[in-house]
Formats: structure tokens, C-alpha cells, sequence
């Protein structure tokens, strides 16, 4: 059994002849919260969406709970029963009830009963306050209730893992803060979270450790502390000064 | 009912055209008791018209269902599959298959020792399922590919394997785009059922001919056997808008 929650060794990622990921190295431990920032294609998103294979890396090592994912065919199944996802554009289903959005992995993937299902199911929606929300269809919501929705989808599958890719970035501004306090909590409770985001304040409240990446690299990490108040390299001082003008 | 939609439909041809040196409408005029057992020997064809154009259709979605599934494949020898038998069976035209089909395969099936006839029945639906088959896969193709890719990525990370996803999160939604075009493509199955009458399948255009030969009015049967194929797409598309409302109600969940 490893140390880590997630351990990616030299990986290297490409597009066609494109090159989106270079020797990416970064370790999770259980219950650290790492937040992930950096330009537009600077390959953040790439990196958590090939820890859990819907991307797949050419060389280098992913290991989640010390399974390696690309090492054989019942790997990466076995890899995203523990390793929950957030999407941007939240990727609710239009044509299921929020209920059902919620209970379709535990029944289908888990082969819960309907009534465990939806009574679990509840459990989330309360978490992630919308309880009243439950027979509505997705397209009936706000963005940051569909987004909470998304969450608590997630959480359904009882992951060791949550992975956020920018998931306030679709929002409206007066919904980000919705999002945000309710992966504040989940932070708090001990959640193991990689968060991509361009929010720093976030950043500064829940971070254990940031990694700032640049062209495909992972161009500095460290505690938030250091990161913010002294950057060492070029480029990340730049990309800070730019995002915390406003 | 069917004596008045008939005579309806005979008044507005013949007020429309020209002289009664022309027009001889005694031959289906249902008023009268020749009139009425020709029309009812060419209604009677519709039976046959419809049953063999919806086992058709349904073999043709299953079948089109199967060949559409590798186009959508990571891999490129599943998709080179697809596409051979897309293009091969659409570049089919109707009548030669139907020949092979009802003329040729018996041939193949004899010299592999087996004795299996090949029915006017069955040989236009086999016929008529096969060559639809390759426009339904291409239906099901775009309507498969225009849902989102974060559909797939979505159930995939809640732990849904291939055909759980496709049954669960994108068939329920790609159905909606697939049903008009695959309404349209029955149409035209039953407007191509009509070529199983030159294998002597007793359908509607069968029994015209039939009527015409015994007759000598081709005018007027085939005058009527138009309408009954109007009557009878009307039926279908009547049916689909109703489907199409029921179905359009539920995605936006009000």
C-alpha cells in the first residue's frame, strides 16, 4: 500500500505532436488538499484528468491508492470507483431528475438497492443544501445549484478522491460563492481534493500545497504561504500579479 | 367510411380533369357491387404493405444499431468496418437486391446443402431491412456523436461501464434527435415495399397491377392506389408528431 492518495511519476502527455504534459511529478497524500493554477493551456486540467484516465498519458507512472491505472484493462475501473469528478460545465444529465442523477452510479455501478440509492442520495443533497431540489431536472436549476448538484453526485460514489476541474469557471459571479463554501467544508472534513481554479482566495483558506504550471510543466509548487508571499520563479510571479489585481 | 373516403377522393380527380372519354370510374366506384369488390381486393393489399415495411423498420434499427456502434470505436479497424458496410449496402440500389436476394441466395443456400426457400414475404423484408440498415447506422451515428462528450466522461467517473452509459445517459438523450430522421426512413420503407410486388408479393402496388391487367383502367386503380399510400404516410406522420410531442415535453422537464 503506498503513502500516497496519488502519485504521478515523469508523466508525459500528447496531443497529436503536441506536448501538454512534461515529466509531470506530484504526489497526494490521504486528505491533502492541493489546488492547481496556472494560464489557460498550461495543461492543469490535463493533469487531473489523466489521474483519472479520461485522458490517457503515453509514458510515466499514475498511481492511485498505489494502483497503477494504466497497468491493465480492470485498472482504471477499479481506479474511478475511488476517484470523484467535478466538472466545469457540470455534465449533469438533462434527462434524469436530480434524484436520479444522484442514484444512477450507486444502483448501476455499485448495485445499491433504490431505497439505499436515494436515501443516500438525500444524505448529499443535505450536504450540499439543496435538499428540496430532488425532482427538479437539472435544467430547472441556477448554475451553482447544478454545480452543487455535480458535488453531490460525486460524493454518492463515496470517492477517496475528488478531483475539480475548474468548477466555478461557468458560473455567474454571485454563484461562485455558493460552490466554494461547500468545497470549503468538504475540505475541512478531511476530503482528499485536487482543486484546478483560478480562485485564490480559496486557494489561500483550504490549500496544502500549490502547483503552479506553465507550458505543460509543473513550474513551482509549495505551501500557500511561500507560493503567495514569495514566488520564486518568473514566470509564476507574473501570473500571480495578473490574477490578484482585481 | 372507406366506401365515402374513396368516392371523395375519385370526385376531386374528376372535377379536376378533363372529360369522361378519359376518366372511366365505374371500375372502383364503391357504390356499385363490381366497383366495391375492386376496391376492396386493392385495400386488402395494405395488410401485407404495412406488416412487411414494420418488420423491416425493426430489424433495420436493431441492425442499423449494431453497424453504428464501431463507428463511434477508439478503434480505427472497428470504424474501417462501419464504413465498409455503410458504403457498400447504401451504393445498393433496391430492385437488383431484391433480385439477388429472392433470385440468388436460394442458389447459395443449395450448394451449402441447405434447403431454405426464400418467401416473397421474406425476401423483400430481408431486402428492404438490409438496405435501410446502412441510413439508420448513419441516423444513430450523428445522433450518438451530437451528444457531449461530457455526457460519456460524466457516467464514466460515476462508474458506468460502455453499455451502461449508452443505455442510461445517451441513448435516452440521443433518441430524441434520432426519431425524426428515423421516421422519415420508415416512410420511405413503405413507399419501397412497393417494389416486393415484382416478386409477387401481394401488397398494395401488387394488387393494382393485378386489377390493372384484369381491367384495362390503369388510370384510375393507380390514381387510387397513390391516395393509399398518401393515406398511409399521413397515418405515420401524424403518429410521429405525437411521439415527437410526448418525448420533447420530458427534456425540458416541465
Amino acid at each position: 500500500m503506498s503513502q500516497y492518495a496519488i502519485e504521478m511519476i515523469d508523466v508525459d502527455k500528447w496531443f497529436a505532436d503536441f506536448q501538454a504534459l512534461k515529466r509531470i511529478n506530484l504526489t497526494v497524500a490521504p486528505g491533502e488538499r492541493v489546488v492547481v493554477c496556472g494560464p489557460s493551456g498550461s495543461g492543469k486540467s490535463t493533469v487531473v484528468r489523466c489521474i483519472n484516465q479520461l485522458e490517457q498519458h503515453q509514458s510515466g507512472t499514475i498511481r492511485v491508492n498505489g494502483v497503477d491505472v494504466g497497468s491493465e484493462a480492470g485498472a482504471t475501473a477499479a481506479v474511478r470507483a475511488e476517484v470523484g469528478m467535478v466538472f466545469q460545465q457540470f455534465n449533469l444529465f438533462p434527462h434524469l431528475s436530480v434524484m436520479q442523477n444522484l442514484t444512477l452510479g450507486p444502483m448501476k455501478a455499485r448495485g445499491l438497492s433504490r431505497a439505499d440509492a436515494e436515501e443516500r442520495a438525500r444524505k448529499y443533497l443535505d450536504r450540499v443544501r439543496i435538499p428540496e431540489q430532488a425532482d427538479k431536472r437539472p435544467g430547472q436549476l441556477s448554475g451553482g445549484q447544478q454545480q452543487r448538484v455535480a458535488i453531490a453526485r460525486s460524493l454518492c460514489m463515496e470517492p477517496k478522491v475528488l478531483l475539480f476541474d475548474e468548477p466555478t469557471s461557468a458560473l455567474d459571479p454571485e454563484m461562485i460563492s455558493e460552490v466554494l463554501d461547500v468545497m470549503v467544508e468538504l475540505a475541512e472534513e478531511g476530503m482528499t481534493m485536487v482543486v484546478v481554479t483560478h480562485e485564490m482566495g480559496f486557494a489561500r483558506k483550504v490549500a496544502d500545497k500549490m502547483v503552479f504550471m506553465d507550458d505543460g510543466e509543473i513550474v513551482e509548487h509549495g505551501p500557500p504561504q511561500q507560493f503567495f508571499e514569495a514566488p520564486k520563479s518568473r514566470r509564476c510571479q507574473k501570473f500571480l500579479s495578473q490574477i490578484l489585481q482585481h | 367510411m372507406i366506401r365515402i373516403a374513396v368516392l371523395f377522393s375519385m370526385l376531386v380527380l374528376v372535377t379536376g380533369c378533363s372529360s369522361s372519354a378519359t376518366w372511366g370510374w365505374y371500375v372502383i366506384n364503391p357504390m356499385t357491387p363490381q366497383g366495391w369488390v375492386n376496391v376492396r381486393f386493392l385495400i386488402n393489399g395494405m395488410g401485407n404493405t404495412i406488416l412487411i415495411s414494420v418488420i423491416a423498420a425493426v430489424i433495420s434499427i436493431c441492425l442499423g444499431l449494431v453497424v453504428a456502434l464501431p463507428a463511434l470505436a477508439e478503434r480505427r479497424w472497428l470504424r474501417i468496418i462501419n464504413r465498409i458496410y455503410v458504403e457498400f449496402v447504401r451504393s445498393i440500389p433496391l430492385l437488383p437486391m431484391l433480385f439477388w436476394v429472392f433470385y440468388g441466395l436460394p442458389i447459395i443456400f443449395k450448394s451449402m446443402g441447405l434447403n431454405i426457400p426464400i418467401e416473397p414475404f421474406w425476401g423483400a423484408i430481408i431486402t428492404l431491412a438490409i438496405s435501410d440498415s446502412a441510413f439508420t447506422a448513419e441516423i444513430f451515428r450523428g445522433g450518438i456523436q451530437s451528444i457531449a462528450r461530457g455526457q460519456t466522461e460524466a457516467a464514466q467517473t460515476v462508474g458506468l461501464n460502455y453499455f451502461q452509459t449508452m443505455r442510461y445517459v445517451i441513448m435516452p438523450q440521443a433518441i430524441r434527435r434520432i426519431l425524426p430522421p428515423l421516421a422519415n426512413q420508415f416512410i420511405y420503407i413503405v413507399k419501397m415495399s412497393a417494389f416486393a410486388s415484382v416478386i409477387g408479393m401481394q401488397e398494395l402496388t401488387r394488387r393494382a397491377n393485378e386489377l390493372v391487367v384484369t381491367e384495362y383502367r390503369p388510370l384510375e386503380i393507380y390514381s387510387l392506389l397513390i391516395v393509399e399510400y398518401l393515406v398511409l404516410v399521413l397515418i405515420i406522420s401524424a403518429g410521429v408528431r405525437w411521439l415527437e410531442r410526448r418525448m420533447g415535453s420530458d427534456e425540458r422537464g416541465r
